[in-house]
């Protein structure tokens, strides 16, 4: 169908829009033609040809005059500097199409039956639209509810279609999202060194190969529940992140260090599940694994008046030395967007040089601390 | 017959695990190095010159990818080329890449029948060099190949001025106005007819940015503008001298380039 060709956005020649434009808009206006003058050659006993004429070119006249308007004043609008979704589906509002609609349909008719007057050789003073103040008010009315049963028409469908446009890309939008962020966390580098380590501890140190697989079970239930629920408690945050880097640390050796400072009073607090695990991986991934010596990961909580702060430092390279890659700053993305989700303006995140002359990176999240009572 | 190798891994077990494997699957191998970061393997294989090097491609430092590359510009000449082995857990591109040049590479975890399968690849290679001259021309072949193929980092649009800031000020030097860009470390020097600059940005990250229509790499560390080089003179050992239009100094493509001055 050709309106689905036009929403699935794929691109057309110019010539194409045009015609394609052109079938939208007759699509509309010559059924209305039809139907008008079949109404009056019903009513007036005029000939059906001549009232097909004088419809059509009042109908077309009338839906110019809107269109052009439709399409000017919201161009006009967006010129302006107002930008809504409606303006650019070429919609100026009620407000400015109303009395457009009027004065399109007082103009497209006089204009519209002088056209026809002209083509039909003249015969005004015989026809009822000219003469017969009656049946020119009628003809009016009529042909104003038309015009403004069309201008609907046009209005809620191009509403439709963007809605349904819409949707579509939010749900695809939302489902891409969702995949890397899955992606992101089962990356597949990390998912087969870690693998490869296992292998190797199997046949060496099977007793340590257990420790590594159960720590890896943890990390993939709780990387595959994620998504899902809402929230849990802190220590089980600093418990999850402790798998992650524990694998890391069996995988790295030496060259990773970790520190973990949790206060017990805040071990119960609850907070969105995995909401670390980015700017811990982005520490290992791009601060810490290009390093030759390695470094060490510090991972604390703190509270601050009503907030709770969250820190992940590394002693890696640092941020200004990290090459801006899509895997960190989709990490950090996503991060940003879950607190904003949950929180609104009243959570933040923010990378910083670390202080200090061990050099790396502090990144630092402050969630509301709303929920603390028990 | 014991076959010198070197293995760069920057996991500690995965390298002890590789090494275990060898000692059965190989057991005339000796390892003479294991390293954990890229340019320990550089510098090692340099000075050790095994027959074969297992590169691991992610490690810190440099890749496996840049440590095969600098082996084949800095590599003694007429001495036999050392089999490059590379391992990688996951990199779609660069894996593809091997493939396709028939490089011999390894996917992590190492299946125990995939190493044997490899080791008898490269002892056949071996045994078919000892009677003919060494593989390099075909190593350089591949590595060029590999080397132009593109493996993860898309490309980040053109670059039209470089910003270049020392103390308080920061410098726009049009790409244009570049005769030739020059790793040092992690900056790269950018020369021009008059002047010189430092960035804080490696080659690497750089290289990407530039039209290499116009910009062509002629060594690791180093990419000229093409209308700037007058001439190329080209030595025994392989390597090409180039003399530039702007500047007085003398420029060296490596031999892995080298095959881009050739009359027409």
């Amino acid at each position: 169908m050709i309106p689905a060709s036009t929403a699935a956005g794929a691109p057309l020649s110019p010539l194409h829009r045009v015609l394609l434009w052109l079938w939208h808009e007759l699509r509309v206006g010559v059924p209305i033609a039809l139907v008008a003058s079949t109404f009056v050659s019903v009513m007036f006993q005029d000939p059906w040809v001549r009232t097909l004429i004088y419809s059509l070119c009042i109908g077309l006249s009338i839906q110019l005059l809107i269109e052009a308007g439709r399409y000017g004043l919201s161009a006009w609008m967006l010129q302006r500097g107002t930008a809504t979704e409606a303006l650019h589906n070429h919609w100026p509002g009620w407000a400015w199409m109303l009395p457009w609609c009027i004065g399109a349909a007082l103009i497209g008719y006089f204009g519209g039956s002088l056209l026809a007057d002209w083509l039909t050789g003249g015969q005004r003073t015989q026809s009822p639209f000219g003469t017969n103040l009656r049946a020119l008010s009628l003809i009016l009315m009529f042909s104003l509810g038309f015009t403004l049963a069309a201008v609907w028409f046009f209005y809620s469908r191009s509403r439709m279609l963007t809605l349904q446009t819409m949707t579509e890309a939010a749900e695809r939008s939302a489902a891409e999202s969702q995949l890397m962020l899955l992606q992101s966390q089962l990356e597949p580098h990390m998912l087969f060194n870690t693998l490869a380590n296992l292998r190797v501890l199997i046949g060496t140190d099977p007793a340590r190969a257990q420790a590594m697989l159960d720590r890896l079970i943890a990390f993939l239930r709780a990387t595959l529940a994620a998504s899902r629920s809402g929230s849990h408690a802190l220590s089980d945050e600093f418990e999850r992140i402790a798998d992650y880097l524990a694998l890391m640390a069996v995988r790295m050796g030496p060259r990773l260090s970790v520190q973990v400072d949790l206060p017990a009073a805040l071990r119960t607090l609850p907070v969105p599940p995995l909401l670390l695990q980015p700017l811990v991986e982005n520490s290992i991934r791009h601060a810490l694994e290009p390093k030759v010596q390695g470094g060490r990961i510090d991972l604390s909580a703190t509270c601050e008046a009503d907030t709770l702060v969250l820190r992940v430092r590394d002693t890696g390279i640092g941020v200004a030395n990290v090459p801006p890659s899509n895997g960190t700053k989709f990490g950090l993305r996503q991060v940003r967007e879950r607190l904003a989700t949950l929180y609104g303006s009243r959570a933040s995140l923010s990378l910083e040089p670390a202080p200090g002359d061990e050099g790396g990176t502090l990144a630092t999240v402050r969630l509301p601390l709303q929920q603390s009572a028990p | 017959m014991t076959v010198r190798a070197l293995i760069a891994e920057d996991e500690p077990l995965l390298l002890e695990g590789l090494r275990a494997e060898l000692r059965t699957a190989w057991p005339e191998l000796d390892v003479v190095a294991a390293v954990h970061d890229g340019d320990s393997a550089l510098q090692q294989a340099l000075q050790q010159r095994p027959a074969v090097c297992f590169l691991d491609i992610r490690m810190p430092g440099a890749s496996g990818l840049e440590v095969a590359q600098a082996l084949a510009e800095d590599w003694p000449a007429g001495e036999p080329f050392p089999l490059l082995v590379f391992i990688s857990a996951y990199d779609q591109y660069a894996l593809q890449a091997f493939e396709a040049q028939a490089v011999d590479y390894l996917v992590k975890p190492v299946q125990s029948e995939r190493l044997a399968a490899c080791v008898q690849r490269l002892r056949a290679r071996l045994a078919e060099r000892a009677s003919s001259s060494g593989p390099l021309p075909q190593t350089l072949e591949q590595l060029r190949a590999l080397l132009a193929t593109p493996t993860g980092t898309a490309p980040t649009g053109r670059l039209d001025v470089i910003q270049a800031g020392s103390g308080n000020t920061v410098h726009m030097v049009p790409v244009d106005d570049v005769v030739y860009f020059e790793a040092a470390d992690k900056y790269v020097r950018v020369v021009t007819a008059d002047k010189e600059h430092l960035i804080r940005m490696s080659l690497r990250d750089l290289l990407p940015q530039l039209d290499a229509q116009r910009f062509w790499q002629v060594h690791r560390g180093t990419v000229v503008r093409a209308r700037s080089i007058v001439s190329a003179l080209r030595h025994e050992s392989g390597k090409v001298t180039l003399t530039l239009r702007e500047r007085p100094e003398r420029l060296t493509a490596s031999r892995l380039y080298a095959h881009l001055f050739k009359g027409m």
